[in-house]
């Protein structure tokens, strides 16, 4: 090894870093990293057979198949509809899309606690909407657990529509044409050409939109009654504790919710880096 | 080897083009109508029609009673503390996200990745997890800190320290998120220019980097300010909501709700839709000059 590269590694940490990261790495310690040590330091002091315990009791496990099992289920609808929704904005023109386009945006504009209001107050049973739901075909929506439910797919609907959107644009017309000419149908023109590029934009935003409707806590809160084992979310479950002073049971709920917080994020940088082999650097897929 | 049966010319298809079938020529027609309307009524049924009652219900009694709401006192001290902790939670996070931006987007380094994903995080965390990490650091009985807030006197929980602290951190990512990827996508050159020419650093963050990103860090300014603005979860966990002194208009909202004071919890609510419109708008102006600054710095044009 030559002197000089020995010098060059000897002493790699003499450089004083340049102001900007000081200025990063200091805000990151305080805002970010000092809460979530408090939060893994207190989890740590429970000790693991306890922390099984409290993490998996039964009202624990009731608000986990409530908050994630929805939250599946309307980032599966959003799926679907933001899917239809992209395609109406992109491929097709009609009076008010502007007006669909701009209303798209308001559940990320809107404060939740006003979603939560409005949505509560929409599906009661004499809401607009939830009185005939509870009088045609006797379901309640909201204090109940659809109304979660609805809350949920409120607040999840932009990511598809906004991650497709792109992609959907980008689209090349001609790889469509040149299927029709060889003579597939519509409809296999979609499943087979359409379909696939669009797969990884739509699987990320259907992971950043669970992701936003486990962790949602202000619309679901207004439209839910927070019964245990009826409607009662996660995040509410640890406001709870924290009112009972139950200190080491909300540690450890928080700590299973934080958990589901870097798995989340790790699928979706794993979704956005495979979607990359269909679009270049130009067309990645946004985050929102 | 396959031979071709000969054909005579009159039992050859006419020579008309050739005409789709029937499925295939009114499955697009239909699925061009069918697709905007589902669209229209999901968004309408889940986004619109909800939108639309928080106006009437604020307005049901004419203007008179929702001046009046909207001026009642508490009402009035909750915008105000908003406001304050909006005020504050803002600069820092344009702040950090400036400098955060500056410092990684043009480097290439190890972790590059995971550093990103660690500023996102803020995304992914519930915020009422975002509240309970900080009951934990700062909370008098319970907290790691406890002996340092005990000794200071400081009160961070249950006070607008606490809040503010928690707006920061749900609103963090914004400002990065918008200036990275356009510094990534420009090039280092100005800035090499501007320096080789004797500019200071700050002359070059000043005078180059934040010009050619100046859209960026106003969409990010946009973002930041509308979630601060309505932030409910994690200021709800640190606040105790204490009406008049610890109460934001979110939080107003809910209690007003919960207290069947539904004129007032509407009127604080709609002031709150306002805001959120008005972001919408100069979110949808900053946009299109964001658009145009892309097209700029790309190297095709």
């Amino acid at each position: 090894m030559s002197s000089s590269s020995l010098r060059r590694w000897s002493f790699p940490s003499l450089v004083l870093p340049s102001w900007p990261w000081r200025i990063t790495w200091l805000y990151l310690t305080f805002i970010l990293f000092l809460p979530l040590a408090g939060l893994l330091l207190r989890a740590a002091n429970v000790g693991p057979a306890q922390f099984w315990v409290l993490a998996t009791s039964p009202i624990a496990m009731a608000t986990y198949k409530i908050s994630f099992g929805l939250a599946l289920l309307a980032s599966l609808i959003n799926g679907l509809f933001g899917l239809v929704i992209a395609w109406a904005l992109v491929r097709t023109s009609f009076p008010g899309q502007r007006l669909l386009d701009a209303l798209i945006d308001l559940p990320f504009a809107l404060p939740t606690a006003v979603a939560g209001l409005a949505l509560a107050a929409v599906y009661s049973t004499n809401g607009w909407l939830g009185q005939p739901l509870f009088e045609w075909f006797g379901l309640k929506v909201a204090f109940n657990w659809p109304g979660v439910l609805v809350a949920m797919v409120f607040i999840s609907l932009p990511f598809v529509v906004r991650t497709v959107e792109p992609v959907l644009r980008s689209l090349e017309k001609e790889q469509e044409e040149a299927s029709w000419c060889l003579g597939a149908s519509s409809f296999q023109t979609f499943f087979k050409v359409v379909l696939p590029q669009l797969t990884p934009a739509i699987l990320a935003g259907i992971a950043q939109g669970y992701s936003r409707a486990v962790g949602e806590f202000g619309s679901v809160v207004m439209i839910s009654s927070n019964v245990p084992f009826r409607d009662l979310i996660t995040p509410t479950l640890i406001i709870q504790k924290l009112e009972e002073y139950d200190f080491a049971g909300a540690t450890v709920v928080g700590c299973v919710m934080l958990i589901f917080a870097l798995l989340s994020l790790m699928v979706i940088n794993f979704i956005q880096v495979w979607g990359r082999r269909y679009t270049d650097d130009t067309t990645r897929i946004p985050t929102l | 080897m396959t031979t071709f049966a000969p054909v005579s010319l009159d039992q050859a298809p006419a020579l008309e083009a050739p005409r789709a079938p029937l499925h295939r020529r009114i499955g697009p027609q239909l699925l061009s109508v069918l697709i905007p309307v589902v669209a229209c009524l999901y968004v309408g049924v889940i986004i619109l029609l909800p939108a639309l009652n928080v106006v009437i219900q604020a307005f049901a009694k004419g203007w008179g009673p929702f001046v009046e709401s909207v001026s009642n006192e508490d009402l009035l001290s909750a915008l105000r503390l908003t406001a304050f902790v909006t005020s504050i939670a803002v600069p820092a996070n344009v702040i950090f996200g400036l400098a955060a931006a500056t410092a990684i987007a043009r480097k290439e380094f190890r972790g590059k990745a995971l550093l990103l994903s660690i500023i996102d995080l803020p995304f992914s965390i519930s915020p009422v997890v975002v509240g309970l990490m900080l009951v934990l650091l700062f909370s008098p009985t319970h907290g790691l800190l406890e002996s340092l807030v005990n000794s200071t006197g400081f009160k961070v929980l249950f006070s607008v320290p606490g809040m503010v602290l928690a707006t920061i951190i749900v609103s963090m990512p914004f400002m990065a998120r918008e200036v990275i990827p356009l510094l990534e996508e420009e090039g280092w050159e100005q800035e090499e220019a501007a320096k080789t020419l004797g500019a200071s650093d700050w002359q070059v963050f000043h005078k180059v980097t934040l010009p050619s990103v100046r859209w960026a860090v106003l969409y990010g300014l946009i973002l930041t300010t509308a979630r601060s603005l309505g932030e409910f979860g994690a200021v709800a966990v640190v606040s105790g909501n204490i009406v008049g002194q610890t109460q934001t208009l979110p939080l107003f909202v809910e209690d007003a709700y919960k207290q069947y004071k539904t004129e007032l919890a509407y009127g604080a609510a709609l002031l709150l839709a306002g805001m959120a419109i008005v972001s919408l708008l100069l979110k949808f102006f900053v946009e299109r000059l964001l658009e145009q600054d892309k097209r700029a710095a790309r190297p095709d044009g």
